[in-house]
């Protein structure tokens, strides 16, 4: 009987290596200097009396927080660290403000399950309806779930006592204690990791810095932030982003125009970015830097550009100003604004939900926060859209038949059966979808599958690149798909990103109601409705008057030159009433600001078209809906046109404060104080509190790079 | 507790007083612990993902993550089956990664060329060995893979999250499935 089983030991024993000894002299060497930074850590803390009091605070709190692990000690660290933050900084009191003065409900941090309904009596509030944080980690293979919820019991009674708030899990979230405690005690090793990311094949995106989910998930969600507590009901909480990975790409570098004197890119309306942005700061770190897309930062905001009057429908407005952060320098402020078709005229919308109900989804800020959006979404519907709702886990398939939205007693009842706890992915979740959505469609319609989900895309297809080309073809057929994501701790936003680009839709990431009436209600018509298909926008600049430019943000949408009049190369659509901002930095010929110099080697030019005066030359290319073949819009860009509305300057503000979150690498002394003090004078009107609440995060941001 | 022991003790040192020492912040006690039990864990990668490349992958993963986690090491276990466990857990983590991005790594894993191995009537031990892991499905080539480390089935079950009962019922399982294999070759 046991003879295989020798055989096996055996062969094992046979088969098994050596370590490679230099592969184990740099594993061990770099244990070793992990071991020594999160030490030294701690050691220059207790040292540093030069440091400034707040970072002392900060430290000491943080070196408890190694130290003790009892529950009181936690307890009694969190207060320490966030009392600090509210009596030493000017940004803590303003945490201490009702958030009600940006029209956010409270941010709710909860840390697991006991956690939450401790949270949830103290504070009387339905879950779901602050931004309920909760940590959770969702395998890529679903199946597994039953195991690991074993293996973490097991985990918490080894390696602490299984209290609430004190064990590894609760602090990190992770799936397990250890991993829980790695996030708590945040080594700073990006570098050693990200070398294996290989996220690469999610998308065009040339180079993801940490992307790996895991481990090097963690880490690389772990900045090297000073952690401010938040101060809601002295929870505080560490990173929770397990296995998140973000789309981006490195900075579009300064282009020297006689060598390159085209930009091309696809525009841009996905917000998901700002969303996890915020949904950081507030929680006390600075967000990945990859996690920050300059553009989504500043498309999140509605801005009220001249409107379009003519054939298009949609109008670009160009403005010229000075650079807020480089004297030697303007920007070219691209403004395009949707047209805003009367409501009652918008077409009947089919939509299709395709909703993961796996275990994951039943924290309060996913399942239910869905739940309750979807509620919002549907008084704005009208009686003749349809709705039909598909799940993917488990064995339900489709929960709901294409129903009038009239008929609203049979969806609600429809979606409060839904319930979180299938534990395996539903094979061709996504085709059920699809196939629902193309027995809804009807001739004027506009037909939709709206994806909501955690993070795992476990929807039948496991082959990205299939996926990709599944949806591509499919947004062929008429049917577009958004993405919404729930949650954080396991969001794959490169996924994300690449299904709703391919899809024609935009990826949203609602982590509060407020969040999901403006992405839900407020752009019902844009987000569901696209007025424009593919716009590309390219921009050639005039040698003869702009020595360098520089796009801000795009990085994940630039298109090569000859794309540009390619109608068969896909890009970015634009929804009713949507507004799409794009910023370029010009640096003039003969400014002193000019960073590359002129070449020994190089023939001087003379083929300039001089004294045209134009800076530069705009073009973009829009397909109708349903078309095939695109129309161009084209205008010169002269000096001194347009006027900095305050839309334009805080447009400006957010793309400096996005810059900021990802190094600011050309922004020179300008920071914080000028970021929030350009945004605070452009806020406008602002009737919804949003810009309000950027100029919050911006605060926050400060002062947790300190 | 002493935060520097001096070098000599090292050797003789539990594990257990060496890793709460680390976890009170003692450089040499870590250096000393992860020197001596580096080989064992990479026997354990080798043996969970069957491609050395994966495994040594999987101890630097382990090793840039260790002095993190050991600050959460108590003593309530042993440290070898807590650093089994942190193992298992890293391995699981990888495996999950790769699964998510359909990008399985060479080893076990690829039934696709288990297929084709076993084919192969003639294989040597080491096809037959890879044959025998890839017929295992994971959580029974996990379990296999701790036993094989002369693991008892207490120790496995606490590093694997189950109850004995379960771990021993696995590798009978596991007996069952290899003779199954043995005898779908010579017959």
């Amino acid at each position: 009987m046991a003879d295989e089983f020798d055989d096996l030991k055996a062969a094992m024993d046979v088969a098994t290596p050596s370590a490679d000894p230099l592969k184990k002299r740099g594993n061990i060497a770099l244990a070793e200097e992990n071991f020594a930074r999160l030490q030294g850590s701690e050691r220059a803390a207790r040292q540093t009396l030069q440091k400034g009091r707040m970072s002392r605070l900060l430290d000491g709190g943080m070196t408890m927080f190694h130290a003790m692990t009892t529950k009181g000690g936690l307890v009694a660290t969190t207060a320490l660290v966030a009392v600090g933050a509210i009596l030493v900084t000017p940004e803590g009191r303003s945490l201490l403000t009702p958030p009600g003065d940006f029209g956010k409900p409270e941010t709710v941090v909860v840390l697991d399950e006991a956690a939450q309904s401790r949270q949830e009596r103290q504070s009387g509030d339905a879950p779901g309806t602050g931004s309920v944080v909760a940590t959770d980690d969702v395998s890529g293979a679903r199946s597994q779930e039953p195991d690991l919820s074993r293996r973490e019991r097991s985990d918490l009674g080894l390696s602490d006592a299984p209290s609430p708030s004190t064990d590894g899990r609760a602090i990190g979230g992770g799936s397990d204690a250890d991993r829980g405690l790695l996030m708590a005690e945040e080594p700073m090793m990006e570098a050693e990791i990200a070398e294996d990311s290989f996220a690469l094949d999610q998308s065009a995106t040339s180079q993801l810095a940490p992307t790996e989910p895991g481990i090097a998930g963690n880490i690389a969600a772990a900045p090297t932030a000073k952690r401010v507590a938040p101060p809601s009901d002295m929870i505080v909480i560490a990173p929770e982003s397990d296995t998140e990975a973000y789309a981006n790409a490195p900075d579009n570098t300064l282009k020297v125009t006689t060598e390159d004197p085209v930009s091309t890119f696809s525009i841009d309306v996905d917000t998901a970015s700002y969303a996890v942005v915020r949904s950081s700061l507030t929680n006390g770190f600075l967000p990945p830097k990859d996690a920050v897309r300059v553009e989504e930062m500043v498309n999140y905001f509605p801005y009220a550009y001249p409107a379009p009057d003519g054939e298009h429908p949609f109008r670009p407005t160009i403005t010229l100003m000075d650079t807020p952060w480089n004297a030697g320098t303007n920007l070219v402020h691209i403004g395009i604004q949707g047209t805003l078709p009367a409501i009652e005229d918008r077409p009947p919308l089919n939509l299709v939900f395709l909703i993961d109900t796996s275990g994951s989804m039943q924290d309060a800020n996913k399942l239910p926060l869905l739940k309750q959006s979807f509620r919002l979404m549907l008084s704005e519907l009208r009686p003749d859209d349809e709705v039909s709702i598909v799940t993917y886990a488990g064995n339900a398939g489709q929960v709901l038949e294409p129903t009038r939205a009239a008929e609203r007693q049979t969806i609600l009842a429809a979606l409060d059966r839904l319930e979180a706890g299938g534990s395996t992915a539903g094979q061709a979740g996504l085709q059920q979808a699809y196939q629902v959505a193309e027995g809804m469609a009807g001739d004027g319609e506009v037909t939709r599958v709206i994806l909501a989900t955690d993070g795992d895309f476990n929807v039948g297809l496991s082959d990205p690149e299939a996926l990709k080309d599944f949806i591509a073809a499919k947004r062929e057929s008429g049917t577009y798909l958004s993405v919404l994501g729930f949650g954080r701790g396991n969001l794959d936003d490169a996924t994300m990103q690449a299904l709703a680009q391919n899809g024609n839709g935009t990826a949203a990431y609602i982590d509060t109601l407020n969040e999901a009436r403006k992405v839900l209600v407020d752009q019902l018509t844009g987000a569901l409705f696209p007025i424009a298909n593919d716009v590309k926008i390219q921009v050639e600049f005039n040698p003869a008057e702009i020595a360098e430019y520089r796009l801000i943000g795009y990085e994940t949408r630039v298109l090569n030159r000859e794309d540009f009049a390619n109608d068969r190369v896909d890009a970015g659509d634009i929804g009713a009433g949507h507004t799409v901002t794009a910023i370029y930095e010009i640096t003039p010929v003969g400014s002193d600001a000019i960073r590359n110099g002129p070449l020994r080697y190089a023939q001087a030019r003379d083929d300039r078209p001089a004294g045209t005066g134009e800076l530069g030359y705009f073009k973009l290319r829009y397909k109708e809906p349903g078309q095939s073949s695109s129309i161009l819009i084209e205008e010169p860009i002269v000096p001194d046109m347009g006027a900095a509305t305050d839309d334009v300057r805080f447009s400006v503000a957010m793309a400096g404060f996005g810059q900021l979150l990802r190094g600011g690498a050309y922004l020179g002394g300008w920071g914080w104080d000028e970021a929030i003090a350009m945004a605070t004078g452009a806020r406008g009107e602002d009737a919804f509190g949003y810009r309000a609440e950027a100029v919050n995060l911006m605060r926050l941001a400060e002062a947790l790079d300190r | 507790m002493a935060r520097v022991l001096p070098i000599v003790m090292r050797m003789t040192t539990s594990d257990e007083a060496l890793a709460r020492a680390a976890a009170g912040g003692d450089a040499q006690a870590f250096s000393a612990l992860i020197t001596r039990h580096y080989d064992r864990v990479f026997r354990l990668c080798f043996r969970l993902t069957g491609a050395r490349a994966e495994a040594e992958d999987l101890c630097q993963d382990i090793c840039a993550a260790l002095p993190a986690k050991i600050c959460a090491y108590r003593g309530e276990a042993r440290f070898t089956t807590w650093l089994y466990r942190v193992t298992m857990n890293a391995a699981h983590d990888r495996r999950r990664r790769a699964a998510t991005r359909a990008k399985a790594a060479d080893g076990w894993g690829e039934v696709e060329t288990a297929r084709r191995a076993e084919t192969a009537e003639t294989a040597e031990a080491l096809d037959w060995l890879t044959a025998a892991m890839r017929c295992l499905p994971e959580e029974l080539r996990d379990t296999v893979a701790l036993v094989l480390d002369d693991v008892t089935h207490a120790d496995a079950a606490l590093v694997l999250g189950v109850s004995e009962g379960t771990v021993s019922w696995r590798m009978s399982e596991v007996k069952k499935r290899l003779k199954a294999l043995k005898e779908a070759e010579h017959g």
